[in-house]
């Protein structure tokens, strides 16, 4: 995985609440067997009209939504189905970062582990970016600041050890492989019991 | 009760830098979020560490046509079929025990645990599958995970975890007849708020959870989700033990009675502290329903839809189902009805619904699917008569899977349809590109049947 550490980019601004994971990849683009491809198909519902024809009214469709990395959507981001389809769909497409007031705690989880960064804001800081789309941001991962265009700087929270694994570019399978001793002393442990 | 599940399997407690390494005691697998995990095991080149605690069947994309499971016809949607067989192909590369499609012990994976007794108290249980909660009812600490941690469970058997926090649902009373554990959680739901649960494991207490049998509680823990929880739990009791005496792989013998031990120990201790607690009363609850695009917006059957037009969210949901804010939710029409899914496909949802629909056909122009949640399920209600009395209704009987929950294989609503549904989930297009649904028990999606229109069951169920 490519480290993080600083997304710089203007935002697309999706003003929907409870944006669910069937929203941003309906399941009948979920009989694949590789992560591949899934940009295509991000928020395909709203994004396509029956036909399958782009909807020119929705937002990713504009051309000012071409090439910005970070979204930014209403609350509780990501809600619903476990599918980690939802951050590769996001991902493929070009996006880096979604700012929400909440997410859901799979999203969360599951985009952290595709390099998708979940940028948890106050509702002030959400309202005003859902109000001004397209300004351009800085995400800074190693101070944990969300840069507005006045200057003004944000923290956001985010899991230690999640920010150490995007910043250094690493996976946690690495980490967890390399538990292999407490594992096998927990199982031994466990079988005695 | 969660905290005792947790720190018995702490392999590692967590500290501030990193997160806990949990144990995992059974993992669940099905073709849908699999596939990609075991191409990482490939690519690293790492086993499945316990292909023993490691099970798979197949739901999601599977067809419910008898003919395209036992006929000789084939599975109509290539790409279902080959997410099928990739699946085979897996468990037999990696050892992992399957119930595949012919299998008489197939069904929704989260009905077959269960039902299969692999599902026990105090387990550490994940799949990547949201309505993982569901198997909290027994006790179990159960959550939903994404693919890249299936893959981490394969090859660890641990997942990294931070604690969630606790949060107390109390339900006072009991439910009243024709009201439900479906319409208890809906009403939960619809009192908390679908990000209510956010960051929490939820503990389901009081006496109408207690009154509850399990696929009640199953039902109950299965939404958990849809509050945002983490995961759902009921304490073991009585009931928990009884059900599990009849499974085939819970213990036996003197693992038994050991096992009884250990259950025992497991409900929360007297005083036991919650980081939140909300109350409920049961002995208030109507049936309920859903009239909006997330199980929060909910209303009983009796009411209206609430009028929150300087809402846009509100709007938004409103202009997707063609509801007007106001107006009374009975007695609208409806194209489909779907009784199915691990929220509501166990036998005593069957039996519900049966016992509306005996003696009676469901209105004309209407289309109903009853879709089994397991093969066992199945030849328990045909054993009882029961598909006969869907069939002769004019319902249509089907093999089991998630089907039209999900409308991944092919079980789908029309384009601005009304589904009557009794799965967990009335996002748009959940059903189908376009499709509109309405959440309720099965007792309301069969009297709905009858009528054609949204029906309170009570009116059926007094007659």
């Amino acid at each position: 995985m490519e480290p993080i550490r600083i997304i710089r980019s203007r935002t697309v601004v999706l003003p929907v609440d409870n944006i669910d994971t069937d929203q941003i990849i309906p399941a009948r683009f979920l009989r694949t067997t590789t992560k591949e491809g899934l940009g295509r198909q991000l928020f395909a519902d709203w994004r396509y009209d029956a036909q399958g024809q782009p909807n020119p009214d929705f937002v990713l469709n504009r051309p000012e939504a071409q090439g910005c990395a970070i979204l930014v959507a209403g609350r509780n981001f990501g809600c619903g189905s476990s599918r980690e389809h939802a951050p590769w769909a996001l991902v493929d497409y070009g996006l880096r970062a979604v700012i929400s007031t909440e997410f859901a705690d799979i999203f969360r989880n599951n985009a952290l582990k595709n390099g998708l960064l979940p940028v948890t804001v106050d509702e002030a800081t959400s309202a005003w970016l859902l109000a001004n789309p397209g300004v351009e941001l800085t995400i800074d991962l190693e101070r944990t600041t969300l840069a507005l265009p006045n200057g003004t700087e944000v923290r956001f929270p985010i899991e230690a050890f999640a920010r150490y694994c995007l910043l250094n570019g690493i996976d946690e399978l690495g980490f967890l492989l390399g538990r292999k001793t407490e594992i096998e002393a927990y199982e031994r442990r466990r079988s005695a019991a | 009760m969660f905290e005792k599940v947790w720190e018995a399997h702490e392999v590692v407690p967590e500290t501030p830098d990193t997160p806990a390494v949990l144990y995992i005691d059974l993992h669940l697998i099905h073709e849908v979020t699999s596939p990609q995990a075991f191409s990482l095991l490939r690519e690293r080149g790492l086993p499945v560490r316990r292909p023993d605690l490691t099970f798979a069947t197949m739901d999601h994309s599977t067809p419910t046509r008898t003919e395209q499971i036992f006929g000789g016809a084939p599975i109509a949607l290539e790409s279902a079929a080959k997410q099928i067989r990739e699946l085979e192909k897996n468990c037999r590369e990696f050892g992992i025990e399957l119930l595949d499609l012919r299998h008489d012990q197939r069904g929704i994976v989260h009905i077959i645990g269960p039902e299969l007794g692999l599902t026990q108290p105090g387990k550490t249980i994940v799949c990547g599958d949201s309505h993982t909660s569901t198997h909290g009812a027994f006790g179990a600490l159960a959550f939903g995970i994404g693919t890249t941690e299936v893959g981490h469970v394969f090859a660890t058997q641990c997942l990294l975890q931070r604690k969630p926090r606790t949060l107390a649902v109390n339900v006072a009373n009991r439910l009243r007849p024709g009201v439900t554990a479906k319409d208890l959680i809906l009403a939960i739901i619809g009192k908390i708020g679908v990000a209510g649960g956010t960051g929490h494991v939820i503990e389901y207490r009081g006496e109408a959870v207690r009154a509850l049998d399990m696929d009640g509680r199953m039902t109950i823990c299965n939404m958990s989700i849809e509050a945002g929880a983490r995961a759902g739990m009921i304490a073991p009791d009585e009931t928990t033990f009884a059900y599990l005496a009849a499974t085939p792989r819970a213990p036996k013998g003197g693992a038994w009675e050991a096992a009884l031990e250990r259950w025992k120990q497991l409900p929360s201790d007297p005083g036991a502290r919650f980081d939140r607690e909300v109350d409920i009363d049961a002995a208030t609850l109507e049936p309920m329903i859903t009239y909006g695009t997330n199980p929060g917006m909910v209303v009983p059957i009796t009411g209206s839809i609430p009028d929150r037009r300087d809402d846009p969210m509100f709007a938004k949901a409103l202009e997707y189902m063609g509801f007007e804010p106001g107006a009374p939710i009975k007695d609208r029409p409806i194209d489909v009805v779907f009784v199915g899914s691990c929220t509501n496909a166990r036998l005593s949802d069957l039996r519900a619904a049966a016992q509306v629909l005996r003696g009676r056909r469901i209105a004309r122009g209407v289309q109903m699917l009853v879709v089994p949640g397991s093969q066992q399920v199945k030849r328990q209600a045909e054993a009882e008569g029961l598909h006969r009395i869907f069939i002769e209704a004019g319902a249509e009987w089907r093999e089991s899977g998630c089907s039209m929950c999900i409308g991944m294989n092919g079980d789908t609503v029309e384009r601005g349809r009304y589904s009557l549904s009794t799965s967990n989930r009335n996002f748009e297009g959940r059903q189908g590109a376009g499709a509109r649904t309405l959440l309720a028990s099965p007792l309301t999606a069969a009297a709905s049947a009858v009528r054609g229109r949204i029906t309170d069951p009570r009116e059926l169920l007094d007659a």
